[in-house]
């Protein structure tokens, strides 16, 4: 694939108040790619995220979507940026007083001037894409924790964003439900060419999916590994990262 | 809102639809330009509409002019696909992009014309009636339950002092009333103030002012210090209890307490009801108090010292009037703590019943010390006190 990339961070620098956890990365993301941030427990992986989709504002440093700078975008610049993206919130963070087709309708509402039915029927593709078609009626609590992070998907893909940002898509679920999420996600990035960023660190889904990974260190405050995840696992020259890949991956082939 | 929209993903032209007639009886639609989300606002109902106006002939949908299409877009062409239509009107789409027609692919019309038809399903009104009868008849049941069980609870908690967590009903007092005391203070001093003067304008006409004090004395110790205190203790502290309670249902924190074989009303109801019986009276001694300091205040302004007031509410208003007025308290306490937390319990899923919660225990609070009270009132006519 010719690198073409879609999402520029340059060094950022992030943190809480005082305590820098990220220090000057430097990364991209290309068009079209599955691309996987991993790392310990605590090492700013889920901050990196949110920095990168304009929650947090970073210490210094630059996100470029598209070319344009989510840190500084403001008012409309800021909400067209935004509308490029979707994101898939840890638990879903699905609105629990909304049925499942109103929580996908909504930015549509908000966004479009489609009438109701046809609001209703993109809605339902959406659903229709993560297999969730026959719920749209239910309540987000009437569903599993795997149906609601699909249906979290859903909702993140209303607008047909060309990025989706995904904050550990498989943790806590089994393992079956989470090779279907994987499925779901390699499907949707070959049919509608949509860039992936994932946080996580399930090893089986990170050799399912990724295309790319970063590895973050909490000592290092950064990068410490960029590639292939297998390649990384085989042939890395840091012990930290063989360490990370083998020793997860000692317990996955269990 | 769509011209910035169009401005920022300008890759191609907006949506366009052209409709024409064929030589060979059939309606063509041809889209053409960027069928994406926010373009095809534009001509989808007018494509509908073109649709349904030849009901008995072919639609060629000829999409050779799409240069983009999304979801949004594919939407747009399942709609038109999804009408039901005799074999021989049948509704078709020709030239889409391969890349596009992997998108639409992935769909079949006829089972999205299904499921809209059962989203739309409504339930008959007599079914809705008896539907809502069960809910008010299960929600009485689990009052009439709740009663029971916190009254049983609050039997052994007489029994077994020891039993109950001291430290959390500690808390709740400071939370229900130190931390009440500037509110509760500042209403009824208010109160004082302006029963004492708006009562002494008219009674100065006829000489009258100094039996203001009586009026003020009797009227706070009987029946607004602990009215007012209650009602203002319904919406700070029964609002409270709703809402934590709900979020700790919401969090599923109420389970933990049952899996760890904890009685969810011995562990969070009684400790609150405790905490309101031991806090009320004192408040509505505190706001008695301030009352009645407010009103005397008021009533310098009227050439009679405080002295002369207190004197005058002494020979008039006794200790039966202060009981009366008090033996209300631990009633209207059990009421605003039980309501708040039995709310809080009832709390269904998401956040928005949270708020539903709270608000219920506020009005079902405010209703019930009122009726309370009238109680009172009437045994108090009856017994003569």
């Amino acid at each position: 694939m010719a690198a073409d990339p879609i999402i520029r961070v340059e060094s950022l620098s992030a943190g809480y108040d005082d305590k820098v956890l990220l220090r000057d990365i430097n990364f991209t993301v290309n068009r079209g790619e599955v691309f996987v941030i991993l790392g310990g427990s605590g090492c700013g992986k889920s901050t990196l995220l949110k920095h990168m989709i304009g929650l947090y504002q970073p210490f210094s440093g630059k996100v470029l979507i598209d070319g344009e700078d989510i840190v500084t975008a403001e008012g409309e610049a800021r909400k067209a940026i935004l509308r490029r993206i979707g994101v898939m919130y840890q638990s879903g963070a699905l609105f629990g007083s909304m049925t499942l087709i109103e929580n996908v309708r909504l930015p549509l509402e908000e966004y479009t001037a489609l009438d109701d039915e046809a609001m209703d029927l993109l809605a339902l593709t959406k659903l229709k894409l993560v297999g969730l078609d026959g719920f749209s009626g239910h309540m987000p609590a009437e569903l599993s924790g795997g149906m609601q992070k699909r249906a979290a998907i859903a909702r993140a893909m209303a607008l047909d964003p060309s990025i989706l940002f995904l904050d550990e898509p498989s943790a806590g679920l089994d393992p079956i439900t989470s090779a279907t999420l994987d499925e779901l996600i390699l499907r949707l990035a070959k049919n509608l060419h949509i860039t992936f960023v994932i946080v996580t660190h399930e090893l089986a889904s990170i050799y399912a999916v990724a295309d790319r990974i970063i590895m973050l260190d909490k000592r290092k405050q950064g990068i410490i590994a960029e590639g292939d995840p297998k390649r990384l696992r085989d042939e890395s020259d840091d012990p930290l990262v063989r360490q990370f890949f083998r020793r997860e991956a000692e317990v996955a082939t269990v | 809102m769509t011209s910035t929209a169009a401005a920022v993903d300008a890759a191609g032209p907006a949506a366009t639809l052209a409709v024409s007639d064929a030589a060979d009886g059939s309606r063509l639609l041809r889209l053409a330009g960027r069928l994406d989300t926010y373009s095809i606002a534009a001509v989808w109902s007018q494509a509908r509409a073109a649709v349904a106006q030849v009901p008995d002939r072919r639609v060629v949908i000829d999409a050779s002019g799409v240069d983009y299409c999304d979801g949004g877009g594919v939407a747009l062409l399942l709609d038109l696909l999804r009408q039901e239509r005799p074999a021989q009107a049948a509704v078709s789409v020709r030239a889409l992009k391969p890349e596009f027609k992997t998108l639409l692919d992935q769909f079949d019309p006829a089972t999205l014309r299904a499921s809209a038809e059962e989203h739309a399903a409504r339930l008959p009104a007599v079914a809705e009636i008896g539907r809502e009868a069960v809910t008010v008849a299960r929600d009485i049941v689990t009052q009439i339950a709740f009663i029971g069980e916190t009254s049983s609870a609050l039997w052994y908690a007489i029994r077994h002092p020891q039993h109950v967590r001291w430290k959390d009903v500690w808390y709740t007092c400071e939370q229900v009333g130190v931390n009440a005391l500037p509110i509760v203070g500042l209403i009824s001093f208010l109160i004082g103030i302006i029963i004492a003067f708006q009562s002494a304008v008219p009674m100065q006409q006829y000489g009258a002012e100094i039996f203001v004090a009586d009026l003020v004395g009797l009227s706070i110790l009987r029946e607004l210090g602990p009215l007012m205190t209650a009602i203002l203790l319904a919406g700070r502290s029964g609002a409270a209890f709703a809402a934590e309670i709900g979020t700790m249902k919401v969090n599923e924190e109420l389970n933990a307490l049952t899996t760890m074989g904890l009685d969810p009303v011995r562990f969070l109801v009684i400790t609150r009801i405790l905490a309101a019986v031991l806090m009320v009276p004192l408040l509505t001694l505190f706001a008695n108090m301030l009352g009645i300091l407010g009103g005397a205040l008021t009533m310098i302004s009227f050439n009679i010292p405080v002295l002369s007031f207190l004197r005058e509410i002494d020979s008039l208003v006794d200790i039966k009037d202060l009981a009366a007025g008090m033996a209300k308290t631990p009633v209207f306490a059990i009421l605003i703590a039980g309501v708040g937390c039995l709310r809080g319990l009832q709390t269904g899923t998401g956040a928005s019943a949270v708020g539903i919660s709270a608000t219920r225990a506020v009005v079902s609070g405010i209703i019930l010390l009122v009726v309370v009270d009238g109680i009172y009132a009437f045994i108090y006519y009856l017994l003569d006190i």
